[in-house]
């Protein structure tokens, strides 16, 4: 089987990588392509790159970023924000990225990663879910960068997902999300049970026992920004510790 | 600078095989004409989608006979993902329709009980007992090539490298100067890069190795 996978994460804005608390005070963090290229450099497995105020400003991630992020790394690039339908989503493609992250769009109108899986094919279509709960209640689905809560579960969600053509679910706890408390185990293994594609966990990740919890509660793939921006971890000393723990990564 | 020709059925997603090949120092260039297939000293086979659309959209492109004559004389030719299935004889993600059939193996789904799609990094194993531990590669599919079948690929004369997702399977089969990848090569990191490179090397008379 496929050792976990260690996905740093880069959320851009205007060309930039920014970082900020649930999108306010977003500070600037460094140019993409060459925090892509470090992070590649250093082991990582894939880059995930969200324009996180795409959906909000009604616009799509932007596509020159992707360009320079494509060039600079020879590993998989995951793009995602303000996708609204297969015309995007060819744009984010033929700008140089292998798969798109969809959230809002798809919980809008399902069919939309159906057509997505049919005409890129499965493996492209990542569908993004962002998750919260109230107290024991069930993890309900985010949309719109955390700004509406669907009436939508996230495991029911995940599962219809799935079954309409998502290759794979990047799975955001909304409350672990800057926490570095570790990733949320429950919706993790919740949506594990509703689906047989890979799931990668998001959200709270900031130690190698975070990340060995995860994979434990059923992830194929661990995301964090934080970490890695930091320089708190690199990711080639992640993975050492990681192996250290017994966990497969490619080192 | 190397021309390397890709053939673009609009399917398959060609840019990152492009910024891979610009990295090496070679011209891209996308061509979907059987003139250009034949013609090219470089010959790229890109693919995502389905094993049945895709072979419909060559032969309404005409390109099938073009690709299946520069495969069987041994011509520069890479086949990635998709298109490596597509070299096949048929698979079972459409049974009905025939492949280009120059390797002589069938297409399955990866096994019950699999993550599937497949998504993720794999170490390949070379010689033909599977046994040989080599570098990884990056995989993103659901159809394989059980290795059960590259004891016939070995006899037509192929190298084969392995992975294993819920069971051994051939990840990669080369001959001559044609090189089909399961994985992706563009992504695979510095040893796909490596992997590129020596396939660019290849010539007609001058066959490929696997790089360390």
């Amino acid at each position: 089987m496929a050792g976990v996978r260690i996905i740093p994460c880069l959320d851009i804005r205007e060309g930039r990588v920014v970082k900020g608390v649930n999108f306010q005070e977003l500070r600037d963090m460094g140019d993409p392509a060459e925090q892509a290229a470090r992070y590649a450099r250093q082991g990582a497995d894939e880059i995930v790159v969200l324009d996180v105020t795409a959906t909000l400003e009604g616009r799509l991630a932007s596509v020159k970023a992707i360009e320079s992020i494509r060039r600079a790394i020879n590993i998989p690039l995951t793009v995602g924000g303000g996708l609204d339908g297969p015309e995007d989503a060819r744009r984010l493609l033929d700008a140089g990225a292998d798969k798109v992250a969809l959230n809002s769009a798809a919980v809008a109108r399902p069919a939309l990663l159906t057509e997505l899986a049919e005409q890129f094919g499965r493996q492209c279509v990542v569908l993004a879910i962002d998750a919260r709960r109230e107290g024991r209640g069930p993890w309900q689905v985010m949309t719109r960068s955390g700004s509406r809560q669907e009436t939508l579960e996230a495991g029911t969600w995940a599962h219809q997902g799935g079954q309409r053509g998502a290759g794979e679910i990047l799975l955001t706890s909304w409350d672990r999300d800057g926490t570095a408390q570790g990733y949320d185990l429950g919706l993790i293994e919740e949506v594990r049970r509703a689906v047989n594609v890979p799931v990668i966990a998001s959200g709270g990740g900031a130690l190698p026992r975070h990340m060995q919890e995860a994979v434990a509660a059923g992830a194929d793939a661990v995301l964090a920004a934080g970490i890695f921006h930091s320089g708190r971890w690199a990711i080639d000393l992640l993975k050492k510790e990681l192996a250290r723990m017994g966990l497969e990564v490619r080192q | 600078m190397k021309d390397v020709f890709i053939i673009d059925t609009g399917l398959a997603n060609l840019r990152s095989v492009e910024a891979a090949l610009e990295r090496l120092g070679c011209h891209p260039r996308r061509v979907r004409n059987a003139t250009d297939v034949s013609k090219a000293i470089h010959l790229v086979l890109p693919g995502v989608g389905a094993f049945g659309p895709a072979m419909i959209t060559l032969h309404r492109e005409n390109l099938a006979s073009a690709l299946r004559q520069r495969v069987l004389a041994g011509r520069p030719t890479l086949a990635i993902c998709l298109g490596l299935q597509l070299l096949c004889g048929g698979s079972d993600e459409n049974p009905g329709i025939a492949g280009l059939g120059v390797l002589p193996a069938r297409v399955s789904a990866l096994p019950p009980g699999a993550r599937v799609p497949n998504m993720g990094w794999l170490p390949l194993a070379g010689g033909r007992d599977h046994k040989e531990q080599g570098p990884h590669a990056y995989f993103a599919h659901s159809y394989a090539i059980t290795a059960g079948e590259s004891e016939r690929l070995w006899v037509s004369g192929w190298q084969v490298l392995t992975a294993n997702h819920g069971g051994p399977y051939v990840a990669a089969a080369r001959k001559g100067a044609v090189l089909a990848c399961q994985f992706h090569p563009e992504l695979s990191g510095d040893w796909g890069q490596r992997l590129l490179a020596a396939w660019l090397d290849s010539s007609p008379g001058k066959e490929m190795s696997w790089p360390a």
